[in-house]
């Protein structure tokens, strides 16, 4: 945090006095110490072991159900302590000003849910009641709701100002974000409601499933890294033996998903072409090695042997059940926008969106790559081509939305190819992805 | 893979006993919920408006019943919703007044009705699941119904409440083993310890929600018991993540194991054929699901090394080829597997795959331990597989057995291949 900007210094001594003055003014004469106590000792229990969702860097804490419980059970200002103990949450690796504003912000958004909860006429009724569901949920919804956009709004201000993340990030991710939220502030209710029955007993009969449930999500979490990591771990062993396509599939991935972004794609479609990406060439170990290796002109029956590889690739793939629409963008890469691709010919919207945004990154980055029969060709001139090609071979729209995002974000191009000592090593002589030099085959 | 119920000759008492558990347990489940429901038929519904919402919320949960890893059905709605109201004390400040059969025959319309939709779209019912799912509930309701009318303390009841939980859910893990270990041949101890492993969370999450909802009725009567489903909601959703990445992973490793065959390295369906036959001897060998896991993706991905070699090895049996390419190919699939970071046990597990059983028989220390189990085990079904193919033919089954029992003691474990020899056989009988 040493690198905070002054303008998020400012933000945090703001937000710190802000809470300190609520808690300061807030009144404490009917507080109930023991379940003040209790609901802190939730608060940090739950608030340590925080789940973190699919969404990148959001981290979501069962928290939300103690805190809106305090809310209920104790006000505005119970509500605020309750959130001002997250100063000594048990996330150590938070730096001390991180840990104070965290404090902070779950003070005052506790203290104005807290405020509007009262203003609803919420704390007129007493659980345990009959009918306590039906009175309480007007007011205990305009709570939850205070408590979510309080939170969220000062949690974005942070990251927006310390620039952890853009405004056009924050708008992606907020939406499941909000929805969790919310979900979890509402068994801040259920906790209340049978508080005056069970105590903190009920607390534990709530959150019990709740943390089985986070268990899953963590266990989830963890086998779709290593899910992402054998896949991409297996693609790579496809291409080892050939020098000069090394890192192929996982750079087309990468470029695949940049079109896909750029052309706002949702979120698991860009999941999706990510994989289509990555296994678009798993075919091309059907193809012969002879074929590959072979210099010069083809004939017509080793190009056929070439022209197959997408269909070998779906053989492969087709049981994967999450790929779907990823299955057409890796059956049709090689499709192009005036019908005379392969292998069924597909001519303009025919080919699938996933095809035809794979077939730009796969040019791309073969152009950019060094072959046994050239060097490498610098971004500029595979850009040039790729313009050039665009209409006729390429989708116009993905180019586009491909040279905007390179100005963006660049691109690494490979390295040169290191072929290994021995010059008994045979490389591969014939690239299919290679707008620039199509293969000859020979007698047409 | 379907064991049939008529097994063998007679002549070998005791390995292959019928499987008697499964039906049983249904016609037990079936026979109880008939005589339920014809019971209360004939003496009427008691409170049958609460009834009718706690039938509702049952048939709910089996519409949203899921398969959970080691396809194990489980339906989390349906069974805290049941056993909620098995365990009812009062719905607001009425008693709850029904019966140990109303508990069973409602939970049975509702799990019949729940199921209708299922059916509808020829998805065929689990009968064996269903069965102990209404088992438990009647465990808890038989065991539970004449405590509630005490008026115990809420401490006091919770207490019970844990308890009959805790004991009709390790009733109905113990059923589920006995079942399992009859229809996968594994033993009764393991498949007990796996069914716990798999289930204790679940049956955690479920037991809290439906003393939650027993309590949430009692105090806040009808209208709360929707409400307090909420958590076992979440439960239910971040399980159905969860079973699916990891049947998705499975799929993924499977599908991509075949790129040995499509590049002409191996012959088409090895690596599937050699992966079922390991997992089934390691069945036999007494291995945990777990380890049965990691010995299905190493024995799906161990031929990978191979697509490091320039060219494919003749007809692609390894088993012909020199120890030192063999030893060649599982070092590069080790490393190819270590790649993800994530699968090293595996990668030891491949990179072990040639090893002979017994470095040097003379008995002297050898640098590196022994090769484990996994290892071992795909030794011998991929010798088997290479050598006898997708054939069928019992007599080169058998000939091939023999050689690689004649090898054994050095080069296979001989354990492993009598235990590949009763796989095979029970194969070749079904």
């Amino acid at each position: 945090m040493r690198g905070l900007p002054p303008a998020a210094w400012a933000y945090v001594s703001v937000v710190v006095a802000l809470a300190a003055a609520a808690v300061a003014t807030a009144s404490f004469a009917e507080l109930n110490v023991q379940v003040l106590a209790v609901l802190v000792a939730l608060f940090l229990i739950c608030d340590s072991a925080s789940v973190k969702l699919n969404v990148e860097s959001a981290r979501v804490s069962l928290s939300y159900a103690a805190s809106l419980a305090s809310v209920v059970l104790l006000g505005p200002g119970g509500a605020a302590l309750v959130g001002a103990s997250a100063v000594v949450t048990g996330q150590r690796f938070f730096a001390p000003v991180k840990r104070l504003f965290n404090g902070a912000q779950f003070a005052l958004s506790g203290y104005a849910s807290g405020v509007v909860f009262q203003a609803l006429g919420g704390g007129g009724f007493h659980p345990g009641r009959a009918r306590w569901v039906e009175q309480i949920i007007g007011p205990f919804l305009g709570a939850l709701v205070t408590f979510v956009a309080v939170n969220l709004l000062l949690m974005a201000g942070i990251l927006l100002l310390s620039r952890q993340a853009t405004v056009q990030e924050l708008r992606r991710e907020s939406g499941e974000l909000v929805f969790v939220c919310l979900g979890y502030g509402m068994f801040g209710l259920l906790i209340a409601g049978l508080w005056d029955a069970l105590g903190p007993l009920s607390a534990v009969l709530v959150l019990l499933p709740l943390f089985v449930a986070r268990w899953a999500l963590a266990q989830t979490h963890a086998q779709q890294q290593a899910h992402a990591a054998t896949l991409a771990a297996l693609c790579q062993a496809v291409e080892t033996k050939d020098y000069y396509t090394r890192g192929h599939s996982e750079r087309v991935s990468r470029g695949s998903v940049m079109i896909a972004k750029e052309i706002g794609m949702r979120p698991d479609r860009v999941e999706a072409i990510r994989y289509a990406g990555m296994l678009h060439d798993v075919g091309k170990l059907g193809v012969p090695t002879k074929v590959l290796q072979k210099a010069g002109a083809l004939t017509e029956e080793e190009f056929a042997a070439i022209q197959l590889h997408p269909m070998r690739g779906l053989e492969i793939v087709r049981e994967i059940g999450f790929l779907d629409e990823a299955l057409a963008g890796i059956m049709h890469h090689h499709e192009k926008m005036n019908g005379r691709g392969y292998p069924m010919g597909l001519a303009g919207d025919e080919i699938p969106e996933f095809a035809r945004v794979i077939s730009v990154a796969d040019a791309f980055d073969s152009m950019t790559s060094t072959r046994s029969y050239r060097a490498a060709r610098t971004v500029e001139e595979a850009v040039e081509e790729l313009r050039r090609g665009a209409g006729d071979h390429f989708d116009p729209v993905m180019v586009q939305a491909f040279l905007r995002a390179l100005e963006r974000e660049g691109w690494d191009p490979p390295g040169p190819v290191v072929l290994p000592e021995d010059d008994v090593v045979e490389t591969t002589q014939q690239d299919h992805d290679d707008p620039s030099v199509p293969i000859k085959i020979a007698g047409s | 893979m379907s064991v049939s119920a008529q097994t063998g000759p007679a002549a070998r008492p005791g390995r292959h006993r019928a499987d008697v558990g499964r039906p049983v347990v249904i016609a037990v489940a079936a026979a109880l919920a008939v005589a339920a429901v014809a019971k209360v038929t004939a003496d009427g519904l008691v409170q049958p408006e609460v009834a009718v919402i706690f039938g509702a919320l049952v048939a709910l949960g089996e519409l949203f019943r899921m398969v959970i890893p080691g396809n194990r059905e489980v339906a989390p709605i349906a069974a805290a919703g049941a056993l909620g109201y098995a365990m009812l004390t009062t719905v607001g400040p009425e008693p709850a007044g029904h019966s140990a059969l109303q508990a069973i025959a409602v939970t049975a319309v509702g799990m019949l009705a729940g199921s209708l939709p299922h059916i509808a779209v020829g998805r065929a019912p689990r009968p064996d699941a269903m069965a102990r799912r209404l088992l438990t509930v009647a465990v808890v309701a038989v065991a539970f119904r004449p405590l509630a009318s005490l008026e115990l303390g809420w401490t006091a009841l919770l207490c019970l409440m844990t308890v009959t939980i805790v004991a009709a859910c390790f009733l109905e893990v113990c059923v589920a083993a006995l079942i399992r270990a009859e229809a996968v041949r594994a033993r009764f101890g393991i498949a007990l310890r796996d069914e716990m492993a798999a289930k204790m969370a679940l049956c955690a999450a479920i037991g809290a929600t439906a003393m939650l909802i027993v309590v949430a009725t009692s105090v806040m009567g009808r209208a709360a018991l929707l409400v307090f489903t909420a958590p076992i909601l979440v439960t239910q959703f971040a399980f159905r993540r969860y079973a699916g990445i990891r049947a998705t992973y499975l799929q993924t490793v499977r599908a991509l194991s075949r790129v040995t065959e499509v590049g002409g390295y191996v012959e088409a369906g090895h690596s599937r054929r050699v992966s079922k036959l390991a997992v089934a001897m390691g069945r036999e060998l007494g291995m945990s699901e777990g380890e049965l896991l990691e010995l299905e993706y190493a024995a799906l991905m161990h031929d990978i090394g191979q697509l490091s070699l320039g060219d494919p090895i003749p007809g692609g049996a390894t088993v012909l080829a020199s120890p030192d390419e063999r030893r060649r190919i599982a070092e590069l699939g080790a490393e190819v597997i270590k790649e993800t970071g994530v699968l090293d046990r595996v990668a030891y597990i491949v990179r072990r795959q040639a090893d002979p059983y017994r470095s040097d028989p003379a008995g002297e220390a050898s640098p590196e331990p022994p090769p484990p189990l996994a290892s071992r085990i795909i030794k011998a079904a991929n010798a088997y597989d290479d050598l006898v193919g997708d054939s069928s033919d019992r007599d080169r089954g058998a000939a091939v057995l023999d050689r690689l029992r004649a090898e054994s003691t050095a080069e296979y474990d001989p354990t492993v291949v009598e235990a590949l020899a009763r796989v095979v056989e029970r194969r070749a009988r079904s």
